[in-house]
This record gives structure tokens, C-alpha cells and sequence, in this order.
């Protein structure tokens, strides 16, 4: 059905009068002109449109524009918005990426996770990682650059 | 490096917009028939014959070198920075490098075949000594002081011992524009400052901040996404097509042009729904093989086989060996299962086509396009700024075509995004591969070894073993050459085309080998072994191993397989943990020791390493593509499974020293060998042989059965 949809969008309020079953995603990437959310598979299987709603990692390509009426949703263009955030930094620093494609989703679940336990275990990265995919292989880096994006955190607490 | 200058389709030199306006600026190129594996695609269309790239030093000072590789992920930007920052004497973060993109960049048939570092980037250094020695010789006149008395410090020539008698490398192009060929200048030969360091990528901040622009992720004003109708399966033929309920949507457009149906809406989600609401009828094509039926299909239909290596005489070495061992190794087709699908963003304006385009060659996508819209290659700009992966698999880019087509027909710019179901059914696959071995020993030392190689390709198929009496031939290939319905869909280049398959035979077989002779795989190998860095790679990894003649057992074990790529030397030995019940394989440690020459970039190659240790779970545990009858099965990540985060095993590279060595490719070398040694692991973990990759739990619960 087509209505208004508001939320805050990487901290900003945000209207959008669109079909509201249509996937965030697309409203994301070609309403809203965000394209740092990237389509990989379209059913929820491999983690790079991950976005942040209120305090969860989302899969926005199965998630309907309707569902995040009303709550705060934020991209990988808003986890930054003060200088690089601590685990785009440790990105960087461990070369956690090859392509590319996937790291927007994989900062991005990465935040989710430090936002609940701000101090995982090597095992409770990986695990809460999983179904984020890597193509190139860069694995062992993501983890490293998370585990030392908790630490910094942890640091700066 | 030829001197003169020879253009082709009135294209020159300035043509290209980097090249425009004051500055430094040398043209230099690579060996294009040694360095483009000139079989397998068509030959240079434009561009100036004498260059492939050329570095500019800008009235700014930045250095800007333009080639037309693009960046897949490997890394190749910032080795091509650290060429420059060396060789020049800047910093790194002075040194812009412009990739894959035609107007720009010179010609470069294709970025495969992990050749960016042994080609392109020992020309990109000696360009970027012959700009210094070029500024160096301007200084001095303008110095007044010889050359041998002037320094070069991050990008500033001054006098020895006179720091303020000095002059920028901007200064002394400002407003000059001076033109070089490379000449025989000296490359530094050691005092690395930025070589062999592991600086932080040039991509890096674009990429972690979302920054980086995609082939899908150019927005034009009024543009268009489409969504294509495609066949169920390969060989379909489309008997009718009712377009009329997606027609009735608003804002949708459906356009038929030859056998393309495309559906487009400024939305992509209501362009893939309205195609949902065409009707098409199929007719489906005779039945054809499977993936548990193309073993037989492709050794019945395999084109004549060709010799890849003979000596002596088989008959000799039989008779040397008393018996033999004789098997056949088996491997799947598998994708390449980029993240980023298949995608362009297409716009024509005013006669000319510009095309962003996910691919590995965007030289061969603009003579495509070229082609699809009847327009002068020079006509058609081709962008592959970044690309999202291409393993071999972005080397032709269809989608290119189609976005243009639809472009043209609409007068709107038009995008095309594969879905992941098209990105499976079109992916031009690693091809399924046959390999039979019979070989013989006597007294430790393989005397005989014949060995035939259906559908895989040549490389690697000979082996590098001392074998006094020896036969390989191979039929068919993933280049090409194929007889039609040998192989049921396009296959193509994957990571190291052959060689996964032709290391996974040969190296399970080295171990039945060992077995047979009663001695340890290591000590095997080095008893048939003189290749002195074989040599070397093998002792480094069974050193940084712990490698025992007797291994532990209670479902664990460990495997080794050496290798040969692009020149680059691998020994790899994993340690496995194999379920008996389930047949389940967990892998726990990877050991990789790499002679990849002189390393650029270290931690860069260490990335390549770890990337194929990761992917080469893949398709030695997993991968496989199944289906039937022209239909591709796996459509998605639930049922293609790829290594994810708890697959992760404890990797550790060791790089040989082997400065002497040119530079060699590290995209491929690395992957070759994870296959036969995670079969040969399990060997010896649970005493079941598995011939087939990937070795699914299946597979290992049926060679348990027969151990």
C-alpha cells in the first residue's frame, strides 16, 4: 500500500511515500540515493545490505519499508558522520577487505554487535559474523580489525 | 617498448583526457602478446600501440599514473602507488593511480591471470626512475649543480649539503609539457623505502565509508533499472510471451528488441515485480546430462587430446615399476560467486555511450557495446572504477550490452543488476574436469607416470616431479576450443584456470605414490624433486608446521600438495578434523609457504594468501554447481554454500625470501594447492581417499565405506 513512511534516517528525519511492502534496500539505495548498501542476494543470505534498525543488524533486502516506521535506522553513510568510527578504522588498519562489496554490511553488523556485547570473544564474533559473506577472503582480518575495534572501544570507554 | 609511435583508428596520444594540458609525462607499456594470453580473446581494437599506460606529474605535483587494469579487490592500486612513491621519491598518499577506465586509461586487454605485478608493475617502476632522472636533469640545469650532487626527498631536489638551493618537482613542470618513452633508467636496486613495507590501501577509505562507487551504484537523473526475462533453463526456447499485466502497471516500460524482453521502471524492486507478471511459455531443451553424468559426457565428448608433456618410454617405466596405480580424480563445476552480481549503469549522450560496468576487461566490454549500438569503439567509454570480485568470472560482461541496448531503445540512462539466481545460471563456470592417472615407483623414484585430462585445460598438467618415463595429454578447456554441448553452459576463467584441477590429481596421487613406496609424502616428494624452490617452499611449510613422519590419529590428520603457477612456488599442509559419523571436515590449520619472487607489498600478498586459503575451502569442501537438463539448481547462498566466518582455520603464510626473482603474480599461486591437500589430509586422518572435490560429507562417509 502506498502511504508516508517517517523515520530517522543516519540521524535525520526522513519521509518517503512509497509502497510500503517494498524492501528498504531499494528504497535506500534508489529513493533515497544511499547506495553504500549494497544488493548481493536479495533473500537475507549473504549480509551486504545489512543496515542498522534501533539496536539490530537488519538485512534490508528482506525488510519491508513498513517495519521501520517510526525507528531510527542507520547506513554506513551515518556510522561515521563525526570521523571515521573505531571499527571502520580498524578496517582499515588490518586491510579487513579485498573488493569491497561486502564491508558496508560487515561494519555495520559489526556495530550491532559491539553495541550488545562490547566486549565479544574471538568465537562470539565469528558466530554473530556468520551468515555475513566474504568472497574475497578476508576472514581472519574482519575478525581482527572487530576484536580490535572492541578494544579501542573499550579504551575510549 | 617499442620507440615510435604508431596510431591506430585515428586515435593519439592526447585523445586521452589524463594526458591533456602541462606537465611530466612518460608513456610506457608491457609485452601484449607475452602478457595478454593473446588466445584467448580478440586483439587490441584502438589506442596507441606503442604505450599501455603512462604516469603524468601535474603542475600540483601528485603524480598520476593511468593503466587500464582495473581493481578487483587484489590490491592492484596501491601496488602500483608503491612503485611510483619508490621510484620517485613522494609520498605515497601523493601518487593517484587511475584504473579501468577506456577514455582515460591506455588499452589493456584484461585484468586476469595474475599478471598486474610481473608485467605492469616492473614498467611502472622503470617509468617512474626515468621521471626522476628526467626531473633530476632539469634540476641540475636549473641548479646550476651536477646531478651527482643533487638529493631527491619526497618529491623536493635540492643540493647535497645545501638543503635551500632546491626546487619542487611542480616547479619544474610548471607550465612545460614534456613528453617521454621509456628508456633503459635504472630501477633502484635496494634502500627500499616504500617496497616490501605494507602501507594502508589506496582504496581503503573509500571502501569502508561507502564511498566507493560500484558499477550499480551510478543514479542518473530519469534513469531506468531493468529486469530481463531469461530462460529456465540453458537451451530453452521462449514460445510465447505475455507482457500485457506488467505493460498495465504504472510506470512500467516493457521493451522487446530481437529476443530480449526487458521490463524497466525508475525503480529496480517494480521493474523485478512487473517481469514477475510476464507469462512466457518454454520450450525446454532435450534432456542432457547432470552433474553426477558429466564425467562420462565430457571424456565421450572431448575433442582430440593434446600432448603436454612427454619423455622416455611408458612401456620402459611400467616394466621399471612392476605394478601401477592407476585412479581418476574428479572435479565439479563451481562459480565464481562475486558478491557484487553482474551490473552497468548505461547513458548515450549526444552519439557517445558511457558505460559503468562491473568487469575484469573493460576494453573488450567497449568493443561490445561498440558493436551492439553501431557506434566507433571511440564512441564508447567503458568505467570499471571499482568492481565487487571477479575471480576470473567479470571477464566478459553481457550486462554491459544489455544496459546499452535498452539505453538506446529508451533514451533514458538504463541500469541492469543481475539478480544472484542470473548471476548463477550465466556465470561462465570453472569447468567440470576428468583426470586419470596411472603411475608407477620403483625404489622411491616415480618411473612412470601417464596421465590424461579431459576438460580441465593444460597448465600444470605436466608435472614438475623427476620422471624419467611420462605422457600427459589434455582434451578441452576453460578457454575455449570446446566441442558444442561438451559442457552444458558457458565455463570460463576461474582463480588459477586448470590448475586447481591438475594440482588436485597430481598431488592425491603423489600420495598413493608415497604409500606405495612406504615412505612419508615429504620425504617423497623430495626424493623425486630437484626443482630447487619446490624444493624450498616444500621444507619451509614442513618446517613452520611441525611436519612428523608420524602423524596424530582419533580423526585428525594433516596432508601436504605442493605447486606451480605463473612461475610462483606453493606448498600448502592442512590440518583437518574428519567426523566419522557424519563425515563432516573441519579444517584447523593452513600452512602456506609461498616463493612469489621479490614481494612488493607484503602484508598485500599475505592478503591473496589468506583470500585462497579461505575460498579454496570452497571448493574443496563444498562447492559444486549441481544441475540438470540446462537447468542451473543452485540459485542462491543457501544452497551454494561458500566459507563463512566459522570455516575460519588457523592460516599462516610464510613468505621466501626471493628477492633475486622478479616480482611474480599473487592473486592465483596461492589457491592451487588447498584441494589436494585437504583430500590428502583426510587421507590421513580417517584412511578414506576422496576423488572428487569438493569433498562433501557424502563423498567421505562413501570413501570411509571402502577404507
Amino acid at each position: 500500500m502506498e502511504r508516508i513512511i517517517s523515520f530517522t534516517l543516519n540521524g535525520k528525519a526522513a519521509t518517503v511515500k512509497a509502497d510500503d511492502e517494498r524492501m528498504l534496500l531499494w528504497v535506500l539505495r534508489s529513493d533515497l540515493g544511499l547506495t553504500g548498501t549494497k544488493f548481493g542476494c536479495g533473500e537475507g543470505l549473504c549480509g551486504s545490505c545489512t543496515v542498522i534498525v534501533g539496536n539490530e543488524a537488519v538485512r534490508s533486502c528482506v525488510t519491508p519499508l513498513k517495519a521501520v516506521a517510526g525507528k531510527r535506522v542507520m547506513t554506513i553513510e551515518g556510522i561515521g558522520q563525526h570521523g571515521l568510527h573505531a571499527i571502520q578504522q580498524a578496517f582499515l588498519e588490518h586491510r579487513a577487505f579485498q573488493c569491497g562489496y561486502c564491508t558496508p554490511g560487515m561494519i555495520l553488523s559489526a556495530y550491532a554487535l559491539l553495541l550488545k556485547t562490547p566486549h565479544p570473544t574471538r568465537e562470539q564474533i565469528a558466530r554473530h559474523m556468520e551468515d555475513n559473506l566474504c568472497r574475497c577472503g578476508s576472514h581472519v582480518r574482519i575478525l581482527d580489525a572487530i576484536q580490535e575495534a572492541a578494544g579501542a572501544a573499550k579504551a575510549g570507554a | 617498448m617499442a620507440a615510435s609511435v604508431v596510431v591506430e583508428s585515428g586515435m593519439k596520444r592526447r585523445d586521452f583526457l589524463g594526458a591533456a594540458g602541462a606537465g611530466l609525462f612518460v608513456f610506457f607499456g608491457v609485452d601484449l602478446a607475452e602478457a595478454q594470453e593473446p588466445g584467448r580473446l580478440p586483439g587490441r581494437q584502438s589506442g596507441p600501440a606503442d604505450f599501455n599506460a603512462f604516469l603524468k606529474i601535474g603542475t600540483d605535483g601528485r603524480v598520476t599514473c593511468l593503466a587500464g587494469k582495473v581493481e578487483l579487490g587484489q590490491g592492484a592500486m596501491t601496488e602500483l602507488a608503491v612503485a611510483l612513491a619508490e621510484e620517485l621519491d613522494v609520498a605515497l598518499d601523493t601518487v593517484d593511480v587511475v584504473l579501468g577506465d577506456t577514455d582515460l586509461c591506455p588499452y589493456d586487454m584484461g585484468t586476469f591471470g595474475s599478471m598486474c605485478t610481473p608485467l605492469l608493475w616492473p614498467a611502472v617502476r622503470r617509468a617512474g626512475a626515468e621521471a626522476k632522472a628526467v626531473l633530476v636533469q632539469m634540476a641540475s640545469e636549473r641548479l646550476r649543480v651536477p646531478v651527482g650532487q643533487l638529493r631527491v626527498a619526497a618529491g623536493v631536489i635540492s643540493e647535497s649539503g645545501k638543503p635551500s638551493n632546491a626546487v619542487t618537482y611542480a616547479q619544474l613542470v610548471d607550465g612545460k609539457r614534456i613528453e617521454r618513452h621509456l628508456e633503459n633508467v635504472p630501477v633502484k636496486v635496494a634502500d627500499f623505502k616504500v617496497i616490501g613495507t605494507s602501507p594502508r590501501r589506496k582504496d581503503g577509505p573509500d571502501k569502508v565509508t561507502g564511498k566507493a562507487q560500484y558499477a550499480g551504484d551510478i543514479l542518473l537523473p530519469g534513469m531506468l533499472h531493468a529486469a530481463i526475462l531469461r530462460p529456465p533453463a540453458h537451451g530453452a526456447t521462449l514460445k510465447s510471451a505475455d507482457t500485457s499485466a506488467a505493460e498495465k502497471m504504472t510506470g512500467v516500460r516493457v521493451v522487446k528488441d530481437g529476443a530480449m524482453i526487458a521490463v524497466l521502471d525508475e525503480r529496480p524492486d517494480i521493474a523485478v515485480a512487473a517481469l514477475g507478471k510476464i507469462k512466457a511459455e518454454w520450450e525446454n531443451p532435450p534432456a542432457g546430462a547432470d552433474d553426477k553424468t558429466i564425467f562420462d559426457h565430457i571424456q565421450k565428448t572431448a575433442p582430440a587430446p593434446r600432448m603436454v608433456g612427454q619423455s622416455g618410454d611408458l612401456a620402459e617405466g611400467e616394466r621399471l615399476a612392476g605394478s601401477v596405480i592407476e585412479e581418476t580424480y574428479l572435479n565439479s563445476y563451481v562459480a565464481h560467486a562475486p558478491i557484487e552480481t553482474h551490473s552497468a549503469t548505461a547513458q548515450i549522450e549526444d552519439g557517445k555511450a558511457t558505460v559503468w560496468a562491473s568487469s575484469q576487461a573493460p576494453f573488450q566490454v567497449q568493443r561490445a557495446v561498440a558493436a551492439a549500438l553501431g557506434l566507433q569503439a571511440e564512441k564508447v567509454r567503458i568505467i570499471s572504477r571499482y568492481v565487487g570480485g571477479g575471480f576470473g568470472g567479470k571477464t566478459e560482461a553481457d550486462q554491459g550490452v544489455e544496459a546499452a541496448r535498452l539505453a538506446k531503445i529508451t533514451g533514458k540512462p538504463v541500469q541492469v543488476v543481475y539478480s544472484r539466481e542470473e548471476e548463477f545460471f550465466y556465470d561462465r563456470f570453472r569447468p567440470a574436469a576428468v583426470m586419470k592417472i596411472r603411475a608407477g615407483v620403483a625404489g622411491g623414484k616415480i618411473v612412470m607416470w601417464d596421465n590424461q585430462v579431459f576438460g580441465a585445460g593444460d597448465r600444470e598438467a605436466n608435472p614438475f616431479y623427476d620422471i624419467p618415463h611420462k605422457r600427459v595429454t589434455s582434451a578441452g578447456g576453460w578457454m575455449g576450443g570446446n566441442p558444442a554441448g561438451m559442457n552444458p553452459f558457458a565455463v570460463g576463467a576461474w582463480r588459477a584456470p586448470s590448475v586447481n584441477s591438475n594440482t588436485f590429481a597430481r598431488e592425491s596421487h603423489i600420495d598413493l605414490l608415497a604409500a606405495k613406496a612406504g615412505m612419508d609424502p615429504l620425504e617423497f616428494r623430495l626424493n623425486n624433486l630437484t626443482n630447487p624452490r619446490v624444493r624450498r617452499v616444500l621444507e619451509t611449510a614442513a618446517k613452520q608446521f611441525g611436519w612428523k613422519a608420524r602423524r596424530a590419529s582419533g580423526g585428525r590428520g594433516a596432508g601436504m600438495a605442493c605447486g606451480m603457477y605463473s612461475n610462483a612456488c606453493n606448498a600448502t599442509i592442512a590440518e583437518v578434523a574428519v567426523n566419522r559419523a557424519t563425515g563432516a571436515v573441519e579444517v584447523k590449520r593452513v600452512v602456506m609457504a609461498l616463493d612469489e619472487g621479490l614481494v612488493v607489498n607484503p602484508d598485500g600478498m599475505r592478503q591473496q594468501a589468506e583470500g585462497s586459503v579461505m575460498m579454496g575451502l570452497g571448493y574443496s569442501l563444498t562447492e559444486e554447481v549441481r544441475f540438470r537438463n540446462g537447468e542451473v539448481l543452485d540459485t542462491n547462498f543457501d544452497s551454494y554454500r561458500i566459507p563463512r566466518f566459522s570455516w575460519v582455520p588457523k592460516i599462516e603464510i610464510v613468505l621466501v625470501d626471493n628477492p633475486q626473482m622478479p616480482a611474480l603474480g599473487g592473486g592465483e599461486p596461492p589457491i592451487i594447492a588447498m584441494g589436494a591437500a585437504l583430500a590428502n589430509a583426510i587421507f590421513d586422518a580417517v584412511g578414506a581417499r576422496v576423488r572428487q572435490l569438493p569433498t562433501t560429507p557424502e563423498r567421505v562417509k562413501a570413501a570411509l565405506a571402502k577404507a
